[in-house]
């Protein structure tokens, strides 16, 4: 029973703008670029699209792509209202729309202007998830993720003994894959000293070990794997998808245990329903709008017990030789932040051995994960 | 020019709570039927699903959770109060508050017990801070 989803759908096709600081371009306008190129790489017309989840609290709507493509009966609009796990939700109830017959091709966007638009600390306010922290937090000047996570990182760091220079390491390690990425808004390297003597935001976090704000948008198109097989472009298998939530997620101070995500819940069901163990995972794609947030993930994703999270980033090499490499394309906190499309996106490049520079040798299975400011998770596993 | 202040909106479910701070009192939620306190204020019980419900105040007594000292104001009414150490606190009535640390030269570590008291901010607004007990 629970494996209905087992490769039954494919990302048909991807598509990204460039990632920049400063686009002149509308929010809108990054959306429809992002989209109209993944579904020329599906080798599509956009007036196939018959499903659309745009996201959640994203400037287009629906009505929007019915209007710019022309779309004659689109049968599936829906929003998925989880911060940075919202791809991946988005791609969950694609498949299952799919599925059920509901749709045929849905297009999955994201595009804004996190650098030159409304600040990233300041939108996440207007996400409705975000309402408890706007009542009984912001007044008392909490407000921005960094502040809110890093009494995530403090208690796990005093818990467990993590230590700032696990989340250097993650630092490190990504900022060298975007270098190498012609498509990324860091291009220099970064040294575990640099990363220790950057100036504090919110202690333990400091300046590297969060996230970049930018501009630019990415898609997805998702189809059933039948209809993908005769696309234009190779079709990567959705083996195992799921979305979590944590506990009395809406504020952190009122979860039970603020050192395990919804991730945590949903990385059994995506496992389980692609029916790979971790030592399969060639290449991960891991949710890094924190340093923090990326060990966390690789325990309640079960690389390691929780709480060892430190120790497995200290004694595994992340990088593009190593057992485990993560964010090939530089992630969130050196490629660009589009909300963990970019992520998405990366995969598919890396699984059909399109990933250039960073390209991991022999990527044949591949996971990839959102986060939300309210804990909630997304995974997915795919395959070639 | 005077920065505005980010300020709640209470509702019929919250609006006593933010009463409750402008008398100087820690108002929590307390199940009408089992008992159960939660906070922050909402609509259901999530043990027995009563929508009835009492507020109760606090004995102002917890310890710390965790902690964070931030370097950034994120806001701009807030910059001159940087740098601010915030803390979650698990109070003795089984529910977690947070607020920012007050008190010189306090390095704050969990477990640290604490004690509320209330600042006014201004005639509409008055917020829980926390001092070492």
């Amino acid at each position: 029973m629970p494996n209905t989803l087992f490769e039954k759908c494919a990302i048909s096709g991807i598509g990204e703008t460039a990632y920049v600081r400063g686009s002149g371009k509308s929010e809108t306008a990054l959306q429809m670029e992002a989209s109209l190129k993944a579904i020329a790489d599906a080798g599509l017309s956009p007036k196939d699209i018959d499903g659309v989840i745009p996201y959640a609290t994203g400037s287009a709507v629906a009505e929007d792509f019915i209007t710019n493509f022309g779309i004659a009966d689109l049968s599936l609009s829906a929003t998925t209202p989880l911060g940075g796990a919202s791809c991946l939700a988005a791609v969950q109830l694609a498949v299952g729309a799919i599925v059920a017959g509901i749709a045929n091709h849905v297009l999955i966007p994201i595009g804004r202007n996190g650098y030159s638009g409304a600040r990233i600390g300041s939108r996440v306010q207007q996400l409705p998830q975000f309402r408890t922290v706007g009542e009984f937090e912001m007044p008392l000047g909490q407000m921005a993720p960094a502040q809110l996570y890093a009494h995530m990182a403090r208690r796990h760091m005093e818990t467990f003994g993590t230590k700032s220079e696990h989340f250097g390491k993650i630092a490190v390690t990504v900022r060298e894959h975007a270098t190498m990425n012609d498509n990324s808004l860091m291009k220099e390297p970064l040294t575990l000293e640099q990363h220790q003597s950057a100036r504090m935001i919110s202690d333990p976090l400091r300046l590297f070990d969060c996230c970049l704000e930018s501009d630019g948008g990415a898609a997805i198109v998702v189809s059933s794997s039948e209809r993908a097989r005769d696309l234009k472009s190779q079709p990567i298998y959705i083996m195992g998808i799921a979305e979590g939530h944590p506990d009395s997620p809406s504020a952190i101070t009122q979860r039970p245990d603020i050192t395990t995500l919804g991730t945590a819940k949903a990385a059994p069901r995506a496992f389980g329903m692609a029916g790979v163990d971790h030592k399969d995972i060639d290449v991960a794609e891991i949710y890094d709008c924190f340093t923090y947030i990326v060990l966390c993930q690789l325990e309640d994703l079960g690389f390691c017990k929780k709480g060892e999270g430190g120790d497995f980033v200290a004694s595994t090499s992340l990088g593009l030789d190593g057992p485990m490499p993560i964010n090939t394309h530089g992630g969130l906190l050196s490629q660009a932040h589009i909300i963990g499309m970019n992520h998405i996106v990366e995969l598919v490049r890396q699984l059909r051995g399109q990933g250039g520079k960073t390209q991991v040798r022999d990527a044949k299975v591949g996971l990839v994960t959102g986060y939300g400011d309210m804990g909630d998770g997304g995974v997915a596993i795919m395959r070639a | 020019m005077e920065i505005e202040r980010v300020r709640p909106s209470p509702n019929e479910d919250t609006k006593a709570y933010w009463d409750g701070l402008k008398e100087g009192r820690l108002l929590f939620q307390k199940c009408g039927d089992c008992g159960k306190v939660r906070h922050y204020p909402r609509q259901v019980c999530d043990e027995c699903f009563s929508m009835d419900v009492e507020w109760i105040e606090s004995s102002g007594k917890g310890k710390v959770h965790s902690w964070t000292v931030s370097q950034h104001a994120f806001h701009p009414s807030f910059k001159g109060d940087l740098p601010m150490t915030f803390v979650t606190v698990d109070m003795d009535e089984g529910v977690r508050v947070a607020a920012q640390l007050r008190g010189k030269d306090v390095t704050p570590a969990i477990g640290m017990p604490v004690r509320v008291a209330f600042e006014q901010m201004d005639n509409d607004l008055t917020v829980p801070v926390f001092y070492p007990a």
